[in-house]
């Protein structure tokens, strides 16, 4: 791998579940559309969070990266390897580079295992220890994630979840993978317990040089802990962003939408605000709006939204929106877009007017 | 009586030395440990908690929901005449519903899936009324319409799978003021729901408090979610109220370190981030065998030699009367204890 090569490269990665039925016949008679034409790139080193709402294909997109599902179409390559396509076998060695945390810790470790044996498992299945070796090893991880070497004869139901989700990630750490994708690592936890865990991540990430692709709803989280951001809605990347422009000056108006729909622990602060607020619910993936799937809750939806899917444009120092109206922005701005090479194929090429108006929209 | 409102308006309903204790096999839970707040009439009140302290026993417990076998339940819960502790089963069933009524966290399991929505709220306004089938219905559209289902008079036919989340907890709401309670109960309401819904349910809950002077009395983890609705908040802490008072008071003025550890470890959307997120140290204790004296003692790097000897929640400020905390220190030094990196927080232990 040349130097500056991204450690991971998603482009226009697709993933539909068919939806089946039939008597006799099974006949494939929609899709949900979970992950659409999704294209990203995570240097090493780098935390890139991902934001959206319940079904917004997060989670599919997180495995689809990992091969736990297989895509639809398109590609996915780690370390400069295609990863689409690959055997059980070929991926298994791959996989000890790429790990993940889950969201649920009362689910994600198998009740009947002792703790040494869930984080040394790993280890053995990769053959990199064995015998005294493993329980060396996960003594040293446990006592790494805050835990002590006394856990490691004891039970998951005996520990809270918060150290149960450190118990996840010594596993993760165990193989000393390069990359972990963190899927809602703390939504389960309470807050106290929350700041713990993300102090944790942010300090193993100095430590062992690992990249982070950390999934979460909490706007505030994923701004701590991420270098970039990139914001799902339906299955489409709507805006990408360096995490702090993101949050002084969000260009999609659903960006706009969901942080001005975060409530500010300060009673005058949130009084003062006069925040967006969206109409209705997400539609169905099953059969998504057409064209900007974002037309049918948009305060600032007209006719071409619904007709033209507005191409991924850059405005410039990594940013970039895929919208008609964006917000936030100049008309010097506008004038100097140009589509990014990471629009999806779909998308028209019909850059934001210049000649209309753009009010800049605050939170 | 709290001590706290002594002298304010007639409470509408009051709690008063509240203890809730379940038998299990490992022990005695000690789930709400001495419990006693007012809710005054009209107001939305926030009690605030994390995980296991005991604030959604509270409210089980208002509403007879705790009783069983194995729970023992002492102190009042004192509403119109009525002591919903010593209740009979009969008594309360006329209570429930008519008068208070409760929202739970999960709109997925709270709602039958077998029957339709608009069924499920006539049963209710049946049970209780004696009025028709159609009327009911007709009633059932209302109700559904003024929790902003939009299309109600077609939606009552829908079942719950139909409905998306933010609308089922709509639709428990509908339920939940068919009778045209004085007082909504609602259990981490917008918990299950994304941000974006969860601002369309606070804005419902706000509209139905100034609109009908329903009492709220919001149960929540989010401070975000506090300092957007709530008039007056109650922290909880491992089964106790540890700090009451206004929701400006709780927010500027906090006086209980546990309070200040809540806030600390936010992330706040309209600040600079912090470095490090402050935290705090530890996990919230065992309530089989709580600590001896102040309950957060083990986790609070202020403390000393006196918070062996639990503090009861009384004014500890000359200024400030309906503001109540279960803490040692001295309020002048907490101005300064509670200033960490220009913001309110628990000091790190090192």
């Amino acid at each position: 791998m040349a130097n500056g090569d991204p450690l991971l490269q998603v482009e226009h990665l697709v993933k539909y579940f068919p939806i089946k039925s039939g008597l006799f016949i099974d006949r494939e008679v929609a899709a949900v559309h979970a992950v659409d034409d999704v294209s990203l790139t995570l240097h090493e080193g780098e935390t890139l969070g991902l934001v959206g709402e319940s079904g917004c294909g997060k989670s599919t997109l997180c495995r689809a990266v990992m091969q736990l599902i297989q895509p639809t179409s398109g590609s996915v390559r780690f370390r400069g390897q295609e990863l689409v396509g690959r055997s059980r076998k070929q991926m298994q060695v791959i996989r000890r580079e790429m790990q993940m945390i889950f969201q649920d810790p009362f689910a994600s470790l198998n009740p009947r295992k002792r703790v040494g044996q869930i984080v040394g498992d790993p280890l053995r299945l990769h053959g990199l220890a064995s015998g005294n070796e493993v329980r060396r090893s996960v003594q040293q991880l446990l006592d790494r994630v805050g835990l002590s070497a006394e856990h490691y004869n004891r039970y998951p139901h005996e520990f809270s979840g918060g150290q149960r989700q450190r118990i996840g990630i010594a596993r993760a750490l165990a193989l000393r993978p390069k990359l972990i994708i963190a899927d809602e690592p703390v939504s389960a936890l309470d807050v106290s317990i929350q700041a713990q865990i993300i102090n944790l991540l942010e300090d193993l990430q100095d430590e062992f040089g690992l990249s982070y692709i950390f999934v979460a709803h909490d706007l505030g989280v994923v701004r701590h802990v991420s270098d970039r951001i990139a914001v799902m809605y339906l299955g489409k990347l709507v805006e990408r962003s360096p995490a702090a422009m993101l949050y002084e000056r969000p260009i999609h108006p659903y960006s706009v939408a969901l942080l001005s729909a975060v409530p500010i622990p300060d009673p005058k602060a949130n009084a003062a605000r006069n925040p967006v607020v969206l109409e209705g619910d997400v539609p169905s993936p099953v059969d998504p709006p057409s064209a900007c799937r974002f037309h049918t809750r948009c305060p600032w939806a007209t006719e071409i939204c619904s007709e033209d899917e507005p191409p991924l444009a850059d405005y410039g120092s990594g940013q970039g929106a895929a919208c008609h109206h964006p917000r936030n922005v100049d008309s010097k701005m506008i004038a100097a877009t140009e589509v990014a090479p990471d629009s999806p194929e779909s998308a028209s090429d019909t850059l934001p007017d210049q000649a209309e108006p753009v009010a800049a929209t605050t939170r | 009586m709290s001590p706290t409102t002594a002298g304010g308006p007639q409470p509408l309903l009051s709690v008063d030395d509240l203890h809730v204790r379940f038998a299990t096999e490992d022990g005695v839970v000690r789930a709400v440990d001495g419990v006693s707040f007012d809710l005054r009439p009209g107001e939305i009140l926030g009690l605030v908690g994390e995980s296991g302290c005991g604030k959604s026993v509270t409210a089980q417990t208002m509403m007879g929901l705790t009783r069983a076998t194995n729970s023992t339940i002492s102190g009042s819960v004192r509403f119109g005449g009525n002591d919903l502790v010593t209740a009979s089963d009969e008594q309360l069933q006329t209570i429930r519903g008519r008068e208070v009524s409760m929202v739970f966290q999960d709109p997925m399991t709270s709602l039958n899936p077998v029957y339709r929505v608009g069924d499920q709220i006539i049963e209710q306004i049946q049970a209780h009324k004696g009025v028709d089938d159609d009327e009911a219905k007709e009633r059932a559209r209302e109700l559904l319409a003024s929790v902003g289902i939009p299309n109600a008079a077609e939606r009552v036919d829908d079942y719950p799978y139909e409905f998306s989340g933010g609308m089922r907890q709509r639709a428990m709401i509908a339920m939940a003021l068919a009778l045209e309670p004085r007082i909504l109960i609602a259990d981490e309401p917008t918990t299950a729901l994304d941000v974006t819904i969860q601002a369309q349910i606070l804005a419902l809950i706000q509209r139905l408090n100034q609109e009908r002077g329903l009492a709220v009395i919001l149960i929540t983890h989010d401070l975000g979610v506090i300092a957007e609705v709530a008039d007056r908040v109650l922290v909880m802490y491992a089964g106790q109220i540890v700090e009451e008072g206004t929701l400006d008071e709780i927010f500027y003025d906090p006086q209980h370190p546990y309070t200040w550890g809540l806030m600390g470890s936010l992330t706040r959307l309209d600040q600079p981030p912090p470095d490090r997120l402050p935290q705090i140290g530890g996990a919230p204790p065992s309530l089989l065998a709580p600590p001896t004296g102040c309950r957060f003692r083990p986790r609070c790097p202020h403390a000393f030699e006196k918070c062996g000897e639990l503090p009861d929640l009384e004014v500890r400020l000359s200024n400030a009367a309906g503001h109540a905390d279960r803490c040692w220190l001295d309020p002048a030094d907490k101005k300064r204890l509670r200033e960490v990196e220009g913001r309110i927080g628990l000091e790190v232990p090192a």
